[in-house]
């Protein structure tokens, strides 16, 4: 296979170790040095680089990628609290005027209303599938399918 | 009059392994995971930024879609990379690219320019393939 032809391929390389070191440790207290330390430059270098390939700042990344973790975790069955911290935020208003911000749901909202579709997805998972791949599948012939899940 | 597109389904040879290609490699989100029974699932994920287009991951199982012959064919041909189902974008092609090689995705075309803008080729873990483009160079 045909190597990468582009002049910048190396510096590449270095920002994605360091957007990859985000995604593996957005749970703990991590701060702009350390991540730019993981691509071997310096913050605003690093800063500069790394919005001009992802779109945005380091910052906002990792709040957005805590945000998407703990929309995740609402649909389980953790509390508000658990999730906070799960996720890496130390404040709990922090974290829900983010959390209402990205979402435009209050973390307790949001986990209600999850919790709601999970029942539905129990009750009548027919009623999340296009009827007619269900049928193709031979699961509406099934008429007592949704009480043998339940 | 037709507005938009709301499924599609791509055929996979292990729903598991697909979870774990389309949600943990290419960072998808999952839409709908519903069990339907006797080991039966039905899983839709989408794209980080169009959660409006849910991509069905069909197991290939003998049944009423297929014969066990003509799953037994389907299987044979997704494996040995028969179907290209679709172009996937990305905002910077060589980051997304170092990023899904360093996660074990196998490409078969890196990033080249091209006349309509930068593609790369890369295949599922089932054997499809797909187009990863980046419209505009930076």
């Amino acid at each position: 296979m045909a190597t990468v032809n582009h002049p910048k391929i190396y510096l590449y390389r270095q920002i994605v170790q360091a957007k990859l070191f985000i995604d593996n440790s957005y749970t703990e207290p991590i701060d702009l040095a350390q991540i730019a330390g993981r691509a071997c430059f310096s913050k605003f270098h690093f800063a500069r680089l790394f919005k001009h390939i992802y779109g945005q700042t380091p910052f906002q990344y990792l709040t957005r990628l805590r945000i998407e973790a703990a929309r995740e975790l609402l649909s389980m069955d953790k509390t508000v609290n658990e999730v906070c911290h799960s996720v890496g935020f130390e404040s709990l208003s922090t974290f829900s005027g983010l959390f209402k911000r990205v979402t435009g749901f209050t973390p307790s909202a949001y986990w209600r209303q999850q919790q709601e579709l999970k029942i539905q997805l129990q009750k009548k998972p027919l009623g999340f599938i296009p009827g007619c791949f269900a049928e193709k599948k031979g699961w509406t012939q099934k008429s007592n399918i949704e009480e043998v899940l339940l | 009059m037709i507005s938009k597109m709301s499924h599609v389904s791509i055929y996979v040879l292990d729903q598991n392994s697909a979870y774990d290609f389309y949600v943990n490699k290419l960072g998808f989100k999952v839409h709908t995971d519903a069990p339907m029974g006797e080991g039966k699932r039905w899983l839709t994920v989408c794209p980080p930024e169009q959660p409006e287009l849910e991509i069905t991951l069909m197991p290939i199982e003998a049944g009423m879609m297929f014969t066990e012959e003509s799953a037994q064919q389907m299987r044979e041909l997704v494996k040995n990379g028969t179907f290209g189902f679709g172009v996937f974008e990305c905002h910077d092609i060589y980051a997304t690219y170092e990023e899904l090689k360093s996660k074990g995705v196998e490409f078969s075309k890196p990033p080249k320019e091209e006349f309509y803008g930068i593609e790369a080729l890369f295949k599922d873990d089932s054997g499809n393939w797909f187009s990863l483009g980046q419209k505009n160079s930076k």
